[in-house]
């Protein structure tokens, strides 16, 4: 296994390539990568998560808001990329168009379920008193719904980091995708080298995730459920 | 039928070849069916085959190894835990790193890329098929016991049937999932119709490449997605009946 060997020797030179002095060092397209992810999970948080939560909250839509997942996961990121290159060109603005319709479906998904799974009794409860359609929402029905709604924001996350170097394939630089698209600058080694300081970034946005999840979610309703893994509760969606 | 024009005529916009130069190709219009007609026998068809069989190959081992965790887990609790930690995990490597990192032991071949299409099933249809089995009630199989049902009978003519929705549910998102991976197993292994789609995008901006290439992904995952629909209403009709 000396490619292992090699690809450690290049994380623990920065990406630093003998014969190519000026090359990125890996933190760098590391942080830009994180940048990256960043901008496409918030655009897709701020337009998915009310529209998952309104959703839930009036018990509507749930047609939309559970085949809109399907649909979103049915959209390849790399022909999305493509077919964006032919109507926008290739650019930031596509690549996190291509991330933000990735993040989409798991984030209103999981909102809708949350928020519309809490227990229609404590609901009723809550009106019975006095509180109003706003205070429920952010009293009662979001602290619930929190588990899920973090659950579709980890796995978003994660879907997005390992697809931001895809976007690198369509000729997008400035991630950590472009050692791994570089195989001839950066040898086998390199390319291994990035692949694992992805998978390594992808686990620790999901975890640094999950402890935020951790910190807000109310101690009543760290249950069972909030044990659970990121997707796993994402999954039976479908059904 | 193509009639290839005098190669001055392509003009300097576009890094043309005789393959595309018609006119419509030439002055990079939106769509040209003409280009897509050419080029589906020697490029987009073989490509869209060898997704689907990539697709396919990669969903069925990625079932029969679910379906056998999911029943071990089903009859031993204690099966699940470490099953769920082990898929969770595969599942969380990004694609492109996998592929990578499968390349160092396996090669640039077949057996790479469906090892790592295959590991991105596991989770999802482990999952579903485990959760299915699970919503079984226990009335429902104390009177398949009742009835003088072998484990081995209630298993194959109540569990499974009642578990079918939660089960093609799976295989939905699985089926959807590995064909947008499969786009870039290009990456590793010449195959699937991430081979166009990566030429249009290394060709310039000629637009009815990219948006043939990436429409024939897109399709394939929506096309995939109703089948599986159509084949759970098939199977299921009592869900019909219910008003589900």
């Amino acid at each position: 296994m000396s490619e292992f060997g090699g690809a450690f020797r290049f994380i623990l030179h920065d990406g630093a390539v003998a014969g190519y002095p000026n090359l990125p060092s890996l933190v760098h397209l590391a942080l830009e990568t994180l940048k990256v992810g960043a901008i496409g999970v918030g655009i897709s948080l701020v337009l998915a998560a009310p529209l998952g939560i309104w959703l839930g909250h009036i018990h509507r839509g749930s047609f939309f808001a559970i085949n809109i997942g399907n649909v979103g996961r049915a959209l390849p990121s790399l022909a999305v990329l493509a077919i964006g290159d032919a109507f926008l060109g290739l650019g930031l603005a596509v690549v996190e168009l291509a991330l933000v319709v990735l993040a989409f479906a798991p984030i209103v998904t999981n909102a809708y379920l949350g928020v519309v799974e809490v227990d229609p009794e404590l609901v009723d409860a809550a009106r019975g008193m006095g509180m109003s359609e706003l205070e429920i929402l952010r009293r009662v029905e979001l602290p619930l719904a929190v588990p899920l709604v973090f659950a579709g924001i980890r796995t978003a996350a994660l879907f997005v980091i390992s697809t931001a170097t895809i976007a690198s394939l369509a000729g997008f630089s400035g991630t950590l995708g472009d050692v791994i698209a570089n195989e001839t600058s950066y040898h086998f080694a390199g390319v291994l080298g990035a692949a694992i300081c992805v998978a390594a970034l992808a686990l620790a946005v999901e975890g640094a995730l999950a402890l935020v999840q951790r910190a807000i979610t109310p101690r009543g309703v760290r249950i069972e459920r909030a044990e659970r893994g990121a997707i796993a509760d994402a999954v039976i969606a479908g059904a | 039928m193509l009639t290839a024009l005098p190669l001055d005529a392509a003009g300097p916009v576009i890094p043309n070849f005789s393959a595309h130069s018609s006119s419509c190709a030439v002055q990079n219009h939106l769509f040209c069916v003409d280009w897509v007609k050419s080029n589906w026998g020697p490029v987009l068809w073989p490509a869209l085959r060898q997704h689907v069989l990539l697709t396919l190959v990669a969903v069925a081992i990625g079932f029969a190894i679910s379906m056998s965790l999911a029943l071990l887990a089903h009859r031993h609790r204690w099966a699940e835990r470490p099953t769920l930690l082990f898929t969770t995990f595969l599942y969380t490597i990004p694609s492109l790193a996998l592929f990578e990192l499968l390349v160092a032991p396996i090669g640039q071949n077949v057996f790479a890329a469906e090892i790592a299409l295959v590991s991105y099933t596991l989770l999802i249809l482990f999952r579903n098929i485990l959760t299915g089995l699970r919503s079984v009630p226990a009335e429902v199989m104390e009177a398949a016991e009742g009835m003088g049902m072998t484990p081995r009978q209630a298993l194959l003519r109540v569990e499974l049937p009642l578990a079918l929705p939660a089960i093609v549910a799976g295989l939905r998102i699985a089926v959807v999932t590995i064909i947008a991976l499969a786009t870039i197993v290009y990456t590793i292994y010449n195959r699937g119709l991430g081979v166009p789609i990566h030429s249009a995008l290394g060709e310039g901006p000629f637009k009815t490449e990219l948006i043939a290439a990436g429409g024939m992904a897109i399709l394939l995952a929506l096309f995939a997605d109703g089948l599986l629909v159509a084949t759970q209403r098939l199977l299921t009709p009592w869900t019909r009946a219910r008003g589900t």
